[in-house]
């Protein structure tokens, strides 16, 4: 078995896992079924972009996709309370809509791919290779010479969706009670503790402050 | 054919059974240790019935678990019940994979080891998370919660503290960051002096990401009776807390390759036979910086949940910030200067 076998083999195998995994996220009954369909999808495309080479994208699409955005999708898909059945219904209902755009989304795509193959010049070889460079040192040289305007402008654009996601769901609430912990940590503990020194007292001895039994 | 079969097949999965296994040996012996050390600092004696010292506690302990009954909860999902530990043990078995234990003892001499090791890393707490909602119970599911937003916090820390080091170094190699940190001055060339607050950092968020005390507050025996493993008994929990000995052996390593020179001698090459370099210095760094873990749950209280996001978000990713570029600077102007390797 050459290489380029196995690697057709594992191809077909990721591809298989991809779209069944794909496919379920959407005909999963249950919601945190279908997030983990969505991660085992991000995971083999992953392992589909590993066969291609570009290690980093698939490195980093587990890191961000896989390890951080959909576990906080996880978080917040747990703690909804989700009627399933109520999300069942009106399925069949809509199904033709939904056949119809995915029939409009498959016809579309299919002329955009249609069109690119009859006028496809061959890709040429992998960039990366031809500078005989490690796949994660060409991206990060092109990124940070070439395409270094355009990279900092998405920078940018991020970080201003931060700020005004930020911005738009965080409300003070005025009975809240915070902590400050600058001011936990000034704290004098003369003003908190009194420590009393007093002569060690037996309880069996009666002493004068004792009242006798009545 | 059939020697493709032996080059391809058998001896990688020989050299993987050479990490797996000690990696297990090991897992068992630490947590022995850990006990006795913590039994130390309590003034006890921690365990000393079995075996010499004690000594073969951890494996009567692993033969108890191993046959007692897995009970699965009611209403429980049996599939991901029964999937969970086995999705926290993976990627903590597979992160192994990248490490160096010395110039040519490598599994995996992977290009973008580091960036191989944050994908796995992050992929350990989907174990925690699905275990927590699959176990149907409310202590399991808040635990979960717990660890998510915890391990996310921590996670950008220390993603940071590597970028600083792979700033410095250069590459993503993890090889190649242990040679850049050689040189004539033994101890001195380490990145651990340079990078001193990010190595702090970096600790910390791996005690962190490991759940580990003072930040355990997934399992917060106090609070939510032991978080995300509250349900599972027997083979399974065993399976929880190899993989979690396993990610904390895994962090120390990583720490003593990223900042301590892996397995370069801390004295100069000029010093003859005790400055050489070999794996026997990568064990005795691991070996104390695992002994923290043990010294930090003997020593501090357990955080509160507000103070541990206070501690990730406002103290530690603002000081990694800042030095990411003083670690910039730092490679730009020459200060810090790659050893070629030993």
């Amino acid at each position: 078995m050459n290489p380029q076998t196995l690697q057709l083999i594992c191809f077909y195998a990721f591809s298989f896992v991809t779209v069944a995994a794909a496919l379920s996220v959407i005909s999963l009954k249950n919601t945190v079924h279908a997030v983990l369909a969505l991660v085992l999808t991000f995971f083999s495309a992953a392992c589909l972009w590993l066969l291609l080479e570009a290690e980093f994208l698939a490195l980093a699409l587990i890191v961000v996709y896989v390890g951080a955005v959909m576990v906080l999708f996880l978080f917040v898909v747990m703690m909804l309370d989700i009627d399933q059945e109520k999300m069942r219904e009106g399925f069949v209902k809509f199904l033709p809509v939904g056949l119809i755009v995915a029939v409009v989304m498959l016809v579309e795509m299919l002329g955009l791919v249609g069109v690119r193959a009859m006028n496809a010049h061959v890709l040429g070889e992998n960039p990366a290779v031809a500078a005989g460079m490690s796949n994660t040192e060409w991206l990060g040289h092109a990124l940070y010479t070439t395409f270094l305007l355009p990279f900092e402008i998405a920078a940018l654009i991020l970080t201003v969706g931060v700020v005004a996601a930020v911005a738009l769901t965080l409300r003070e609430r005025r009975d809240a009670r915070y902590e400050t912990p600058s001011q936990q940590v000034r704290v004098d503990p003369r003003n908190r503790v009194r420590i009393v020194k007093m002569a060690a007292v037996r309880p069996d001895e009666p002493t004068a402050s004792q009242e006798p039994q009545p | 054919m059939a020697d493709q079969l032996i080059n391809q097949v058998l001896w990688p999965v020989i050299y993987i059974l050479c990490i797996v296994l000690p990696l297990v040996i090991a897992v068992a012996m630490f947590v022995y240790w850990e006990r006795k050390v913590i039994g130390w600092m309590h003034v006890r004696l921690g365990p000393n019935k079995i075996g010499p010292f004690g000594i073969l506690q951890a494996f009567a302990d692993v033969v108890k678990l191993l046959i007692k009954e897995v009970i699965l909860p009611t209403k429980a999902n049996r599939f991901l019940y029964f999937l969970a530990p086995l999705i926290a043990l993976i990627p903590a078995l597979a992160a192994w994979a990248v490490i160096p234990f010395s110039g040519q003892m490598v599994l995996s001499n992977a290009n973008a080891g580091i960036l191989y090791l944050l994908a796995m890393t992050s992929m350990g707490v989907y174990g925690i998370i699905i275990a927590g909602w699959a176990s149907n119970s409310r202590y399991a599911l808040l635990g979960a919660m717990r660890s998510a937003a915890q391990v996310i916090s921590y996670e950008l820390a220390m993603g940071l503290c590597l970028v600083c080091v792979l700033v410095l170094a250069g590459s993503l190699n993890l090889t190649e960051i242990v040679n850049a940190q050689a040189g004539s001055k033994g101890i001195l060339e380490w990145f651990m002096w340079p990078l001193l607050p990010v190595f702090v950092i970096y600790f910390i968020s791996g005690v962190a990401e490991t759940n580990r005390a003072p930040f355990d507050m997934a399992e917060g025996e106090s609070e939510i009776v032991a978080g995300f493993h509250v349900e599972y008994s027997g083979s399974a929990f065993a399976i929880f807390f190899l993989a979690e000995y396993a990610n904390m052996i895994l962090i120390s390593f990583l720490a003593s390759i990223l900042f301590l020179g892996g397995w370069l001698s801390p004295f100069p090459a000029s010093w003859g036979f005790i400055g050489h370099g070999g794996f026997i210095w990568l064990f005795i760094k691991a070996f104390m910086m695992s002994f923290l873990f043990l010294w930090f749950r003997a020593t501090f209280p357990r955080y509160r949940y507000d103070q541990i996001m206070r501690l990730g978000w406002k103290v530690l990713i603002p000081i990694a910030i800042v030095w990411v570029m003083v670690a910039g600077c730092l490679k730009y102007f020459d200060v810090v200067t790659v050893g070629m390797g030993a």
